[in-house]
Order: structure tokens, then sequence, then C-alpha cells
């Protein structure tokens, strides 16, 4: 790390880094590493799922349908638009921060409340699971199918169906996965670690809010 | 491990951000209580409202909540530069776009419909 150190910022550190014939991520265990190659995969996937939505959302000749109205709810009388929707976020940037408290508190060795907090996470999760499960249902009752819709381009709803069916796929995958090892990290399996682990877990996490920001922003509002 | 792996900051700093990125949410959804764009027929300004909160709120969370500021830049450009490539998929593809479209409405008689049907919600 002394070498490293000589040169630790500025483009020529890159240079230096990924020559260094050693580990080229100084300073990440490895396991963190490759879940940021992973998420970097991720990122792609949505990336992809993203660009065809725009693409098949600008070649149509027909209108698309206006999801402002499209995820409006109806409460005592007045119609919120995308109220449901609004809610799904707060609850996942809720979760995010219960998230970033337990690896904070892993890397302090407080495994009680690490363990908390992360189940608190996956609760959350849990809730936004819960939520797109009754907007689906919702949807579907209307007559949105992945074929067509009563409102506009019959793309909408394919374009729905994948892109938030992806995301929510793994939403319930992070919940799993939250639990596994937050049951790990009670039962004593990385004690003699520096709880990296919950790091790691809470990469995932976040990456998981982090594509709901842009699903957020170019399928339900733009 | 050695102690000098891993991420310590403090509590405040989390709890800071995670207020901030309510208000960048809440931003987010306001443009659409307001029918910001929709009220007056231009797109311009709610699309510039939408990337401004959309990308804010990203770069919050993967700079502190992931902790990406504070890796060495041999890591963050390996993460950063190949998502930069798929900005030139989407080019491509918005560069495409209208000719798709011209093609569909003068050569395959798409009808054009400027907007969609009305959305009737089923009371449950």
């Amino acid at each position: 790390m002394a070498e490293a150190a000589a040169e630790s910022t500025g483009l020529a550190s890159i240079a230096k880094d990924w020559s260094s014939d050693v580990t080229t991520f100084k300073g990440v265990p490895w396991g963190k590493a490759m879940m940021w190659i992973f998420l970097l995969s991720d990122t792609f996937i949505f990336g992809i799922f993203l660009t065809s939505y725009m693409t098949v959302r600008a070649t149509t000749a027909e209108a698309w349908p206006n999801p402002s109205e499209v995820f409006s709810l109806t409460l005592f009388g007045t119609t919120v638009p995308l109220l449901l929707i609004a809610i799904m976020t707060f609850d996942l940037i809720t979760s995010s921060g219960t998230m970033a408290l337990a690896v904070n508190y892993g890397y302090r060795r407080d495994k009680k409340k690490a363990v908390i907090f992360m189940l608190a996470t996956a609760f959350f999760g849990a809730v936004f699971v819960g939520m797109q499960a009754f907007e689906w249902y919702k949807l579907i009752s209307e007559g949105v199918r992945p074929w067509g819709n009563p409102w506009g381009a019959a793309q909408f709803g394919s374009c729905f169906f994948m892109i938030t069916g992806f995301h929510g796929l793994h939403v319930s995958a992070g919940v799993v996965y939250l639990s596994i090892i937050s049951y790990r990290v009670w039962r004593g399996k990385y004690d003699n670690t520096n709880f990296e682990i919950v790091e790691i877990t809470g990469l995932y996490w976040h990456f998981v809010d982090l594509v709901w920001v842009f699903i957020f922003a170019f399928f339900y509002l733009w | 491990m050695s102690s000098d792996v891993g991420q310590q900051h403090p509590l405040a700093l989390y709890f800071w951000i995670w207020g901030l990125l309510f208000v960048i949410s809440a931003g987010s959804y306001l443009i659409d209580f307001f029918q910001v764009g929709y009220d007056v027929g231009t797109m311009e300004l709610r699309w510039a409202l939408i990337l401004v909160f959309m990308f804010l709120k990203a770069g919050y969370i993967v700079a502190v909540f992931m902790h990406l500021k504070w890796e060495r830049l041999a890591l963050i450009y390996a993460l950063l530069l190949p998502p930069g490539v798929l900005m030139v998929l989407v080019g491509l593809m918005a560069w495409e776009a209208d000719y798709t479209w011209l093609t569909r409405v003068v050569y395959f008689g798409a009808e054009v419909a400027p907007q969609p049907a009305p959305v009737e919600h089923v009371i449950h």
C-alpha cells in the first residue's frame, strides 16, 4: 500500500493500479469488487431495457398512454396522479437509508444494530414488492396486456411488464439475499472479518434503488 | 481482513443524504403532481426537471450510499466509463427513431394518433 499511496490520485494512479501486477482495486475486498462487476453487468441489462423502451416509444405512430393518468389513484373522491408510484419511491428511499445505517453499524462491529437495520431494509423491500403486485393487479384488471391496452400504443404493456417485472424480481431477490446475510451475520459467520459483507449486500440494495430512479424518471414521469 | 479495508463515515452524513434524497424524490414527484409540461403543452421544461432530479438522486446514491466517492480512481473509472458506451446506443436509436416513424406512417399507412385515450379507472 505504501507504493500505491505514492500516486494515490489523478490519472497516473489509474495506470499504476492497473499495471501493478497485483490486486488492481486496492483497498477493496474481492467480494466487493465482484459485486461491483456484477452490478456493472446489471447496469447494461437495465440500460438496454430502457433504451429499447425509448426506441419503441419514439417510433410508434400511435399515442403513448399518459402514465400520469394510468398510474393515478382515487382516494376519498380525489384523483391524485402517480400516487402509488410516489409511495413506492419513498418506501425504496427509506429502505436505502436503513441499509446505509446497517453498513455503518457493521463497520462499527455493532452486530445487533446491523442485523436489525438489514431486516428493516428487507421489510421495506417486501412492502415494495407488495405494492408492485397491487399495481400489476390493477393494471391487468383494467386490460393492460403485453400486446395491448385500452388507451394507446400496444408497446406500453410490454415495456411496463418487462421493465418493472425485472426490477421487481431484483427487489424480491434482494429481500431473500438480505434475509440470508442478516441471519448469517447474526449467527456469527463473519465475526472474524471486518463485516464488509454488509457493505457488499448494501451495494446490491442501493443498486436496486438506483435502477428505480431511472425507471421512475423515464417510464413514469416522461 | 486488515482494518484499513472498509468505509467508515460519520452517521450524520448518512442522515443528511437520506433527508436530501427524500427532498429530491419529492421534487421529482411534484413535477407530475403539478402536471409540469402538460399544463402548457411544451415538454422541454418537464424533461429538463426530470433529468436534473434523476441525476442528482442517482449521483448521491452512488457517491455516498455506495461509497464510490471514496474509492480509488481505478475502480471509479472501471465502473463509470462502460455505461458511458450505452450513450452511443441511445444516440443511435434516437437518431434513427424519426426515420422508423416516418417509414411506418408514409409507407405502411400507420395512423398517427397524437393523443392517447383518456384513462377511466375501474373502482374496485
